[in-house]
């Protein structure tokens, strides 16, 4: 008899079942857990309160971050609650034998950065991070969630997760993508169409020529924000692309043993002809550059639209819409082109890879950062960092005003000493556009691809990158 | 709170009154702003619930409303607790108080938070969410009751029928809502299962 169709989601959820639990749950292995200093503290408290070693630690893997500043990193840190974190997250590696990629590694940066850079995010994996963008791995083929900390707690226990199966969504973008158009508006359009809560109970499969074409770091940056539609997590394929990447790196195996290791990835994708629990296709080529205009990721529109008004919604998103037009003081049927900025912040696990910084770069030779707009360009990784410097990216950005920084979050959050301050506007490649998210109670944020974020700091308003350049 | 080396403690129900924060699409950024969480433990998160709501709203915050200073059981719209994964928010609710949640959805990673630390999840369709928000706030005091097992909830409105997933309803009734014991029962099988992945991280 035939081997029944799966889809990649069902091959790789059989291959780390350890049993079913009497809950109806399963008891699900997790083959690669990344760890940062914000959400695993807590949880090696409980684990030492329970008097339980760490089970993997070699299947444990740990870098530092949210916290971490961007333009002083020496110890100690000024900030002594970030000092007080970062000691505690090197305490706990120390203590139980974790592999932890610091700065003086030359490997930190954001987590969901580092993991493929150093090859430990391969097809067919499970991985788990106390960090919801962990979707991110899922650009590789691998099924990654985000967890709170009491699962750090479970994983660093038993390297295992009680959780249910996931409902499987393939989402087609067809077509081909418009100049001045990005992974970063794919994604937004996908969230548009399907809502802030459309994946709950989902794993999204994200495929079609559009997904077939993309660099792997374009893949990510969709895979990302996965979570912002509701998706605990998000995938792609493998592909000959997926393999390409993951030749010569840190963690993944040389020569001919890459070979064999490749023809299993490969044969991991979806098999022709299986069934998912919902198909959606969106036709790429009428994707604009896209960005947000109100207080979460699915409010937002191209770039040509105006914003909207709450007359015109539909009666259930109304009270958000009015919301949102109140908390960012913008007019609704405004046009969206022409809002003065105050902040550009590039970076961010979504969109702080060397392919972002290349494109933002493009677009800071052709002038200057708007006198007063502060503009910061943040890698995510050392590495990253490295490569942009030796291109010249950072002699780009500074000549064009921006400041180039250290690795980490950095403004996507606001843990450590980058924020906005009052009512600033940013625009931002970071992922949430959520009320105080930058750091200031009353912020407010403008979610777009790199690229349109230094249009923005040039000309000191939202323009159409189209137009622009 | 854990359960893990203790006696199991098992959910079948809260009872208490309750106090109504409205609106769809409540992130934990809103919940406990990230600044907050520059800390190793969850001591101080109640005092950050909602800080920033609460300050923009000058003391007219329902979880400043004297009316509703004893609530156990918070009501909320549409996809409450979306966004990150911080574990942060549902302890600075649970440190504030609260011990159930009851609204129109629940955000994944938010509501599997809320069961490992046994705060129970529970949804109503659009008309019962509006009769129970309309009655707490009408009558704060009124007591409501939260039967996991039956899966119906009691106010002065009348008597829901409460969505809860199974797994999840199994988890609280049975004590298994901690789940490290649940997962350390699998004993070497887990060794086992991570011995025969195509797999292992070492370079």
């Amino acid at each position: 008899m035939a081997e029944p169709k799966k889809n990649l989601f069902q091959k790789v959820w059989d291959a780390h079942r350890v049993s079913e639990l009497a809950s109806g749950q399963t008891q699900l292995l997790i083959g690669t857990h990344l760890i940062h200093e914000v959400t695993s503290p807590q949880a090696f408290a409980m684990l030492s309160e329970l008097k339980l070693p760490v089970r993997f630690p070699k299947r444990t893997f740990a870098t530092v971050d949210h916290i971490i500043p961007t333009d002083d990193q020496s110890r100690p840190l000024k900030d002594d609650l970030a000092e007080a974190m970062m000691s505690e997250l090197e305490q706990n590696c120390r203590e139980h034998d974790i592999q932890f990629f610091g700065p003086e590694s030359g490997a930190q940066g954001i987590v969901h950065v580092i993991g493929p850079e150093l090859g430990l995010t391969q097809p067919g994996m499970t991985i788990a991070c106390g960090d919801s963008h962990t979707s991110t791995h899922g650009a590789f083929g691998a099924i990654a969630f985000g967890i709170g900390t009491s699962q750090v707690r479970d994983l660093l226990a038993t390297q295992c997760l009680a959780i249910s199966p996931l409902k499987v969504r393939r989402i087609e973008v067809t077509g081909e993508l418009a100049p001045g158009v990005f992974a970063k508006d794919v994604i937004l359009a996908i969230i548009r169409k399907l809502g802030v809560n459309g994946g709950v109970g989902y794993a999204y499969e994200y495929a079609g020529p559009v997904l077939d074409a993309m660099s792997m770091e374009e893949r990510m940056t969709v895979c990302n924000m996965s979570i912002e539609g509701g998706a605990r997590c998000g995938y792609v394929n493998p592909d000959a692309e997926t393999i390409e990447y993951l030749r010569g790196r840190r963690y993944t195996p040389d020569n001919s043993e890459f070979e064999t290791k490749a023809a299993a990835w490969l044969a991991l994708a979806s098999d022709d002809g299986a069934s998912y629990d919902d198909v959606v296709e969106i036709d790429g080529s009428a994707i604009e550059p896209s960005i947000t205009w109100g207080i979460h990721p699915g409010h937002n529109i191209g770039i040509s639209e105006s914003i909207p008004t709450p007359h015109d919604t539909p009666d259930e998103e109304r009270a958000g819409v009015e919301e949102a037009l109140e908390y960012m003081d913008f007019v609704a049927g405004a046009s969206i082109a022409g809002t003065p900025i105050d902040v550009a912040f590039i970076g961010s696990c979504t969109n702080g890879r060397i392919s972002d910084l290349r494109e933002a770069a493009k677009v800071a030779a052709t002038g200057h950062v708007k006198a007063g707009v502060r503009a910061l360009v943040v890698p995510g990784s050392a590495d990253v960092r490295k490569q942009a410097e030796a291109e010249g990216l950072d002699e780009v950005f500074r000549k064009a005003g921006f400041d180039w920084r250290e690795p980490g979050c950095s403004m996507c959050l606001a843990m450590n000493p980058d924020k906005l301050r009052g009512r600033e506007v940013c625009a931002s490649s970071s992922n949430r556009n959520f009320k105080g998210r930058q750091g200031s109670p009353s912020g407010r944020t403008l979610l777009m691809s790199p690229a349109m974020v230094a249009a923005a700091a040039i000309a000191g308003e939202v323009v159409d990158i189209r137009k622009s350049h | 709170m854990s359960n893990t080396n203790d006696e199991l403690i098992r959910i079948d129900s809260v009872e208490g009154t309750g106090c109504v924060v409205r609106g769809d699409d409540v992130d934990t950024d809103r919940i406990i702003p990230a600044r907050f969480m520059k800390v190793v433990t969850f001591d101080d998160m109640g005092r950050h619930a909602f800080e920033d709501a609460r300050k923009a709203a000058k003391g007219k915050h329902p979880l400043d409303d004297e009316r509703f200073s004893d609530a156990a059981i918070l009501v909320v719209g549409q996809n409450f607790g979306c966004g990150s994964s911080r574990e942060h928010a549902p302890q600075a609710l649970m440190r504030f108080g609260f011990k159930a949640f009851v609204g129109g959805s629940f955000a994944e990673i938010f509501a599997g938070n809320c069961t490992s630390l046994g705060l129970p999840c529970v949804t109503l369709g659009d008309s019962d969410l509006a009769k129970l928000m309309g009655t707490v706030e009408l009558d704060p005091a009124g007591k409501i009751e939260i039967d996991i097992r039956t899966r119906r909830l009691t106010c002065r409105a009348g008597e829901m029928s409460v969505g809860i997933p199974d797994g999840v309803r199994h988890q609280l009734l049975e004590g298994d809502w901690d789940a490290t014991r649940v997962l350390m029962a699998a004993g070497d099988r887990i060794e086992k299962t991570a011995a025969a992945l195509p797999y292992s991280p070492t370079a």
